[in-house]
């Protein structure tokens, strides 16, 4: 069996034992969506100036994120961090592969395992109980997967390379307080992008984070029609490989001047 | 032609460094203070196929990042360092597919998943024909005695069934050279013969060369032909046991029980390390006085219930050695 794949599977089915985080993730997940849904009923109401997004759009929106939330690169993949902490990372180095492949394939288990956990019960419990909707169409379906898929290799690209800048900080404390902030305000998981005021709308169009969760989000929902699937693929994954490029980049660098922690 | 070959290797290491306590840490926001350790500094030695090499020296002298440069791990500053013809951190993944590593402090076995899931996981990732793979995996388990470990994960084997698991592990993909850092640290009496044996059997049936690094002088006289001793960053020795011996002291120990105490041990030709109760130890230089004369003078004046001749120790040997480079 190819080698990229074995270390996927393998981190993948590990993850997959966590049922008990998953659980606690989904709750807390659920809470925080009710919560978001309530605040923005009060800022429908409030308004009558009309909203790039009708209220029902924002609310499903929100629990598409909720749903999702673990997909997001908003932390470093925890394995790696402790290799490089303890310095275990060195048998990575003695692997016959690609170091950043093998990284990479470990992060997409890391990212897409609990996420499936999380995910299908939420879509559940959503759409029966929470007032989420389903695809507006077929066709918008068939575009939210092709980009989840896409948003995926972006996330995992992001993650990566937080990870990969653990080789020079080793705690990473400092990243994994920056970096949620950035994600979830740039990706729309705060507020919906449509909802940032006119002048902020260039630059977060063309900011790499709109394509973990805005661009598969508003294709669901058919806020981005479907026919408009190409260019958001060419967002997300020009993103990707742009991200891949800096990572591959600064592992090589990182490598070389390596110290092993621990002796 | 060697099959490695190192020469004037070196490596440094900067260390940041704080004063200790709160106005140490708050100086230490201000201004960092460097401090340049040589961790090697001009080493060199070369190693034929199918040698086993004790690789020795206090903590800190540069045995483990030696190992990291040959085996790929870390770039030198300078030198030169050939594999089978390769430049190991040039060359990576090829040099890599050919050689093993065990740290004994360290694992390369999943955290979480067994034994055996672990080692279908390394034959992926070195691409092993799954025949082969086959034939040395149940060779290994069958030499290591891996059986009843194979279905616990790894997170609950004791620390001398782990480390057999991952001298297994190292060598799934029938290497040719395999560096062993520190194997037998923390393993009991049994685990560290069963190491030793091993390693041994590896080397002298499969050819494979074998780079020991160890503080346990019991796997050095166990396993080791040659032995190359570390300290501060440079080879203090490269040799045999017998010529390191040789080169640090010539003096061997008599050791005697009589049948009596408080006896007169002068005009011996031999100088008195220590006495308890009717044992003594004696030591001689023996280009001075041989072993058969010395005992036939000890004999011949007192009653004598047993005795034997030995060696000094190697842990002194290597302590003297270590001091002598102090000074």
């Amino acid at each position: 069996m190819n080698a990229y794949y074995s270390v996927m599977a393998a981190r993948f089915r590990a993850l997959l034992q966590y049922r008990a985080a998953a659980a606690a993730g989904f709750a807390t997940q659920l809470f925080w969506g009710a919560m978001k849904v309530m605040v923005f009923q009060a800022f429908y109401r409030s308004s009558t100036a009309h909203q790039p997004m009708s209220l029902a759009q924002s609310i499903t929106y929100i629990w598409l994120g909720q749903a999702m939330l673990a997909m997001l690169p908003w932390n470093v993949d925890r394995e790696i961090a402790v290799m490089i902490r303890t310095g275990n990372v060195v048998y990575e180095l003695l692997r016959p592969r690609d170091l950043y492949a093998i990284w990479f394939s470990r992060i997409l288990a890391f990212r897409t395992a609990p996420t499936l956990l999380r995910a299908a019960p939420m879509f559940v419990v959503a759409m029966l109980l929470l007032g989420m909707q389903a695809p507006a169409s077929v066709g918008s379906g068939f575009a939210y997967a092709a980009s989840m898929l896409a948003a995926i290799l972006l996330s995992a690209a992001i993650t990566a390379l937080i990870s990969i800048s653990l080789l020079w900080t080793i705690s990473g404390d400092g990243i994994s307080r920056i970096v949620p902030g950035l994600v979830t305000i740039f990706s729309g998981m705060i507020v919906p992008l449509p909802l940032f005021p006119a002048w902020a709308q260039t630059a977060l169009n063309w900011s790499p984070f709109r394509g973990i969760a805005d661009i598969p989000y508003r294709l669901y929902m058919g806020h981005i029609p479907p026919d408009q699937l190409p260019y958001m693929l060419a967002h997300q994954l020009g993103w990707t490989v742009a991200l891949v490029l800096l990572g591959r980049w600064m592992l090589a660098r990182g490598t070389r001047r390596l110290v092993v922690q621990g002796g | 032609m060697p099959q490695i070959v190192v020469e004037n290797l070196t490596k440094t290491f900067r260390v940041s460094e704080r004063a200790s306590g709160t106005w140490g840490s708050v100086r230490g926001l201000v201004r960092r203070k460097r401090r340049i350790v040589r961790a090697l500094d001009g080493i060199s030695f070369s190693l034929e196929a199918g040698e086993l090499v004790g690789y020795i020296g206090p903590n800190g002298a540069g045995k483990s990042t030696t190992v990291k440069v040959v085996s790929g791990i870390l770039v030198p500053d300078s030198g030169r360092c050939e594999v089978s013809g390769r430049v190991p951190w040039k060359n990576r993944i090829a040099h890599v597919r050919g050689i093993g590593v065990v740290f004994g402090q360290r694992t390369q076995l999943w955290w979480d998943l067994p034994v055996i899931e672990s080692f279908d996981l390394l034959r992926d990732i070195y691409g092993v024909p799954r025949a082969s793979y086959e034939a040395v995996r149940d060779e290994l388990i069958a030499l290591l005695d891996l059986e009843p470990l194979l279905d616990t994960p790894v997170r609950q084997l004791s620390l001398g069934q782990r480390m057999r698991c991952d001298l297994a592990a190292a060598l799934l993909h029938s290497p040719s050279i395999i560096f062993l850092d520190e194997p037998t640290i923390g393993l009991d009496a049994v685990s560290k013969l069963a190491v030793r044996q091993f390693v041994k059997r590896v080397n002298r049936e499969q050819g494979v060369t074998v780079i020991l690094t160890t503080h346990d002088m019991d796997d050095i006289e166990a396993l080791c032909n040659r032995v190359i001793v570390l300290g501060d960053g440079h080879i203090l020795s490269d040799g045999t046991l017998g010529d390191l011996r040789a080169s640090v002291t010539t003096e061997r120990r008599l050791i005697v029980d009589l049948d009596e105490d408080g006896v007169d041990l002068s005009g011996l030709g031999a100088e008195l390390v220590s006495r308890e109760g009717t044992r003594i130890e004696l030591r001689f230089d023996p280009d001075l006085i041989s072993a058969a004369d010395l005992i036939g003078r000890i004999t011949s004046r007192f009653p004598v219930r047993d005795l034997f001749v030995e060696n000094m120790p190697i842990e002194e040997v290597i302590a003297r050695l270590y001091a002598e480079q102090r000074r």
